[in-house]
């Protein structure tokens, strides 16, 4: 932490971290079409959250995202997913039935692609939350070990 | 899309290196006592088996391994790590041969095992007919979107993916329970800092 | 014998990394090194039902080509004409034909695609495994962690002493009262 000694892990990580949260939504938006998902890209998002913490100390970054943002973020993944679920029943449907979602005619996939969209967008605000929860809770945590333990 | 015996070789020597790497890897875990090389090895460990899932056509298995395996699993042991010990005890006499024998008869009845089980990459087995080959011929017609794992995990199995970010959801609460944001961690003094500064400015400003 | 040997190498070598991951979580008595012993284990279960998924001479479960190229006119829209309709029948009709002949097992070789994939319902559920493993570990670790600040070691003889001598100090404590109220 003293001096500069960081100084280039700092400007690699400063130029880093948007690619890497950009490279996030990639695999999330185009889970459909290759390898990749709500699960991968939330994981992709916190890790972009826990190398901005490794780099610039845990302090600035529960500042910029907040515990409660985390938590807020995780709990609101998984409304989102049970709401789709809900929106399907309410449509008639079975719950989580998407082709119910618009009652469509047998055929028609904006249904299935709608649902599935929104669903792994709950999935990625779920894990993506939860994750960065976790991670929060180790490294705020005080470490008792002394220096010499090492 | 068979034929090519050159590949098929080049695919069974990719096998026999990565699965030799594991090997040395997993021993090497097994020996050391230094929690820290562990914990690297273990990082290691995942990015190499997800390799290995690239070579066994397992795509989004395999960037899930590397995301989660080798990115946040590694990342937890070390802030763990810090909070805990940073050497392993060695462990010595009876606590190391009893483990041994069982974990060898362990291993003989599952490779005992082995010899009713289809071969390695069979398109007949009972794993591989069925079910699977039903959801590789409905995801054209009946969700279009060209991921079958995608279309298979979002939507046949909606409701199983459901109950695992449920499951995700609250381990992140219970660890948020048993470590806490409470005063013990940094959030709330993190939070303190920020109500003196803002005091420390409105007496200046006044 | 050789094919056979050749076949089921892999299964082996994926039950000997699962040995030396349940080695480590019997042998070792720091509780992280046994999480990591899990993880061994976890990892090499994942490799063996991966391995089990796998097609000769397959792909990834990605549609490509022909078995993607004819969902085009559809997604068009403008080519309802026949594609759309073919969907629609396949959506329809070819949803009971797919119920009718499920019923004996098909092989990969008649599933009715251009191209062979590998089994993606594994995928799935290893997909899933996976996250739910790290979301378990982290719960893991979380009480590991509590338990070095309630004890101070993360050893698990230690840990195991020290209980052990207070359940001993709590027994002799009970006697004496005991002993007390019966005089």
């Amino acid at each position: 932490m003293k001096g500069d000694h960081h100084v280039i892990l700092r400007v690699v990580a400063k130029a880093l971290i948007p690619i890497i949260a950009l490279y996030g939504f990639y695999v999330h938006f185009h889970g459909e079409y290759s390898p990749g998902g709500g699960f991968q890209a939330g994981v992709i998002l916190a890790v972009c959250v826990i190398l901005y913490s490794l780099i610039f100390g845990i302090a600035p970054t529960m500042r910029a995202i907040t515990p409660g943002f985390a938590r807020f973020i995780a709990g609101l993944g998984f409304i989102i997913y049970v709401g789709v679920g809900f929106w399907a029943l309410a449509m008639g449907g079975n719950f989580l039935d998407y082709d119910a979602l618009f009652r469509e005619e047998p055929g028609g996939h904006l249904g299935q692609h709608t649902g599935i969209i929104v669903i792994e967008i709950g999935v990625l605000f779920a894990v993506a939350g939860s994750m960065v929860t976790i991670f929060y809770a180790f490294a705020g945590r005080v470490s008792e070990i002394r220096d010499e333990d090492w | 899309m068979t034929g090519f015996e050159g590949a098929t070789l080049a695919i069974d020597l990719l096998n026999i290196t990565l699965l030799t790497i594991l090997f040395v890897v997993a021993i090497a875990i097994a020996r050391l006592r230094s929690l820290f090389a562990i914990v690297m090895l273990s990082g290691i460990y995942s990015l190499v088996s997800a390799t290995w899932f690239v070579a066994l056509d397992a795509v989004d298995v395999a960037f899930t391994e590397a995301a989660v395996g080798a990115g946040i699993s590694t990342a937890l042991f070390l802030g763990a790590m810090v909070l805990t010990s940073r050497t392993a005890k060695a462990e010595k006499g009876a606590a190391r041969i009893v483990p041994l024998l069982v974990v060898i008869a362990t291993g003989a009845i599952l490779i005992y095992a082995t010899i009713d089980l289809p071969g390695f990459g069979d398109p007949t087995s009972p794993a591989n007919t069925g079910v699977g080959v039903e959801f590789i011929e409905r995801t054209y017609p009946e969700i279009a979107i060209p991921n079958i794992v995608t279309a298979v995990l979002a939507s046949y199995r909606g409701f199983d993916t459901l109950g695992e970010v449920g499951v995700v959801f609250a381990a992140g609460l219970a660890v948020s329970l048993l470590l806490g944001f409470g005063e013990r961690s940094l959030g709330a003094s993190v939070r303190e800092e920020d109500r003196l500064n803002a005091l420390k400015k409105d007496e200046e400003k006044s | 014998m050789l094919e056979f040997i050749l076949e089921r190498g892999n299964y082996w070598a994926i039950i000997g990394l699962m040995m030396i991951g349940l080695y480590i979580a019997f042998a070792s008595t720091n509780l992280i090194k046994r999480l990591i012993g899990l993880g061994l284990f976890q990892t090499s279960i994942i490799l063996f039902y991966i391995s089990l998924s796998r097609i000769d001479g397959g792909t990834a479960p990605i549609l490509f080509g022909k078995d993607y190229k004819k969902d085009k006119g559809h997604g068009d829209g403008d080519g309802y004409g026949d594609a759309g309709e073919h969907a629609g029948d396949a959506a329809e009709h070819g949803a009971h034909a797919a119920d009718a002949a499920y019923g004996a097992a098909k092989a990969y070789g008649e599933a009715g695609m251009a191209n062979v994939y590998s089994n993606p319902l594994p995928h799935v559920l290893m997909l899933t495994a996976i996250v739910v493993g790290v979301a378990t570990l982290a719960v893991g670790l979380a009480i590991i962690v509590r338990i070095r600040e309630a004890y101070g070691t993360v050893e698990a003889d230690e840990i195991r002493a020290m209980d052990l001598e207070v359940a001993i100090a709590e027994a002799a404590a009970d006697a004496e009262q005991r002993k007390a109220g019966a005089a």
